[in-house]
């Protein structure tokens, strides 16, 4: 099918219009990162007057950045294992099984996904702070606190993707390893795990995104110490200075390791979306 | 579950190990078989109730109760007055319903715009990068970079960007461009709105690009080919090939979408520092504030009950339309 000039045009000035919107904030994020703190004080500039690596440095002092991301790292890795393998046990019961209940437990997953943050915030908050009281079970203002609520959080959609991961491993696996004696548990980790690895790498790495950038529970479920890098990178706009330079060193770094994973990981996104769409 | 690997013949294979094999070799497996997917699914169910179900329970009981600062240390002491809450807030001759009324209606625009530009920005984005080009798969990647990014780290760099003094924005349209002749306000103000717009859509169009994405693998070449063949040019491709083809995929994104921003509290408290202007005062965040400045949980849960029964009846509208039309195309 050959192009016309038309749609070769049309099809530049749109790549052109689409990057230099998604672009320009990430040009500033890296440059301003690089800028000396009387350069993101006074008129923007484009360009560092004098490059220097200093708010790099200087963003562990201003705040204790150190333990927001200690916090943040411990709370979306453990959620997003914990998520991942409680998917992954789902996904096989609703991929593999014919059950009562299978079409509810689908409709109802998905759709608490949809419902407003909000609605849960007030009455879990209540309950942990009242929990907490009553047992002495911390999980207001505590890591293991977060870690639950956010491994709900991305449970829906895991459970979801794998399912049509699950699905598109052909059943006659399954049934192979059967007739060699193996029970459903050695099928699922066996036979059709192995051939779903992108599908979970791709599912965690979602996971650990979800918790990562997590801002409402956070804001409300966290005190000094429990506190995640989403409220915490917010401590560097003091009343008398706004750090600016130090605020997108820190966002560069934070960002750095979940857009990596997300992009090396894309195309098993795409897949698994295809999977679940087909459906 | 411990499985023999051992038994020599397919017959001793059958039943398990563990059960021991008497009677015909199905009879067992019968009870054990329709357990196994309930064991399977009891964790994701536990967690489910625990931190979705129950919690949404427990606010719809909120709702019903006095649970002002007087009674939130010990809500068993809060009294229980019906849907006083709900008549309060949602009456919008008070200066609480009208601030509701306000704010949904500030969402309602926000989410259908934000929605709207971030399928437009996606299906251009999927179409032009349909057919392999040198430079593709880094335009792909760039394109997916400001969904992979943190949200507080996406929405604290448009901040910067928006500064009044030593903001991105006014540098190029005041200084550069001359455009204007005073700096506005971005963050306070008429101009939040459509600050907060495109902030949104910066952030959402590359998840309607990545589903149109996946979608568009699904259409055959084929089908171009054909259309080519009989002569139909680019709009015309696009009419009646690509966007019949994505359909399915359309239906759920917009859904979707419309969800996530009519709920969407991350972007306005990130951007305005958790105090939203009223022009940009998203429903989520009005419930947020008014819920802990006056420590008020009972109105604030009911508020989050009405927006509940809003977005479901809203989707339950959407799909039955949606399932008709498709219906009667079949």
């Amino acid at each position: 099918m050959r192009e016309t000039a038309g749609e070769r045009w049309g099809r530049r000035i749109v790549l052109t219009l689409l990057t230099l919107f998604v672009v320009v904030p990430l040009y500033v994020m890296v440059t301003s990162a690089a800028k000396p703190l009387q350069d993101v004080q006074n008129g923007f500039t484009w360009w560092p007057s004098r490059p220097t690596l200093q708010p790099f440095i200087d963003m562990w002092s201003t705040v204790p950045l150190a333990r927001y991301l200690v916090n943040s790292l411990v709370v979306s890795s453990i959620a997003a294992i914990c998520s991942v393998a409680v998917a992954i046990f789902a996904a096989f019961a609703v991929s593999r099984y014919r059950f009562r209940g299978r079409g509810v437990f689908s409709v109802t997953v998905l759709s608490t996904q949809m419902f407003p943050g909000i609605l849960f915030l007030l009455p879990l908050f209540l309950i942990y702070v009242n929990l907490g009281n009553a047992t002495g079970i911390e999980l207001y203002a505590s890591r293991t606190g977060l870690i639950i609520t956010y491994l709900t959080f991305s449970l829906p959609f895991s459970i979801w993707m794998l399912v049509g991961y699950f699905d598109s491993i052909p059943r006659g696996l399954d049934e192979a390893a059967q007739v060699d004696g193996a029970g459903p548990l050695r099928t699922l980790f066996q036979v059709i795990l192995p051939a779903a690895v992108p599908g979970v790498v791709a599912v965690t790495v979602y996971a650990f995104m979800t918790a990562w950038g997590e801002v409402l529970f956070a804001s409300v479920m966290t005190d000094e110490g429990s506190r995640t890098l989403a409220v915490g990178l917010q401590g560097y706009s003091t009343q008398f200075n706004v750090y600016w330079n130090q605020i997108m060193a820190a966002s560069l770094v934070v960002s750095i390791p979940v857009v990596v994973g997300f992009l090396a990981l894309q195309r098993y996104f795409v897949a698994g979306l295809t999977a679940g769409a087909v459906k | 579950m411990a499985t023999s690997t051992t038994a020599p013949d397919a017959d001793r294979r059958e039943p398990r190990a563990g059960s021991p094999a008497r009677g015909p070799v199905r009879r067992p497996r019968g009870p054990r078989r329709s357990l196994l997917p309930y064991l399977l699914l009891a964790p994701a169910v536990v967690l489910e109730l625990a931190i979705h179900v129950i919690p949404m329970v427990v606010g719809v009981w909120m709702s019903l109760l006095e649970l002002t600062q007087f009674h939130i240390r010990d809500w068993s002491t809060a009294p229980f007055i019906g849907l006083e809450n709900y008549r309060a807030t949602l009456d919008l001759n008070s200066a609480a319903g009208k601030e509701l009324l306000h704010s949904f209606w500030v969402t309602l625009a926000y989410s259908l715009l934000s929605v709207g530009f971030a399928w437009l920005l996606g299906i251009s984005a999927a179409v032009v990068l349909q057919k392999p080009f040198r430079g593709r798969a880094i335009l792909r990647a760039l394109f997916l970079t400001p969904y992979a990014l943190p949200v507080y780290a996406a929405v604290i760099t448009w901040s910067f960007l928006l500064q009044r003094d030593t903001g991105l924005v006014n540098h190029v349209l005041v200084d550069q461009l001359g455009l204007l002749n005073d700096r506005p306000f971005w963050l306070i103000g008429d101009n939040s709105f459509w600050s907060l717009l495109v902030v949104s859509v910066w952030r959402n169009w590359p998840f309607a690009f990545l589903c149109l994405m996946a979608g568009l693998q699904n259409v055959p070449g084929e089908l171009y080919e054909a259309a080519a063949i009989d002569g139909a040019g680019f709009w015309r491709r696009l009419r009646s090939v690509t966007l019949p083809m994505l359909r399915p995929v359309n239906l759920v994104l917009l859904l979707v979408l419309f969800l996530w921003t009519f709920n969407d509290f991350n972007t306005p408290f990130v951007l305005f520092g958790g105090s939203a202007p009223e022009q940009a005062d998203l429903i989520s965040i009005h419930i947020y504030r008014s819920s802990f400045k006056t420590w008020d949980f009972g109105s604030g849960s009911a508020m989050s009950v009405a927006l509940l029964l809003f977005l479901l009846v809203v989707s339950a509208a959407y799909l039955l339309i949606t399932n008709r039309r498709r219906d009667d195309h079949a």
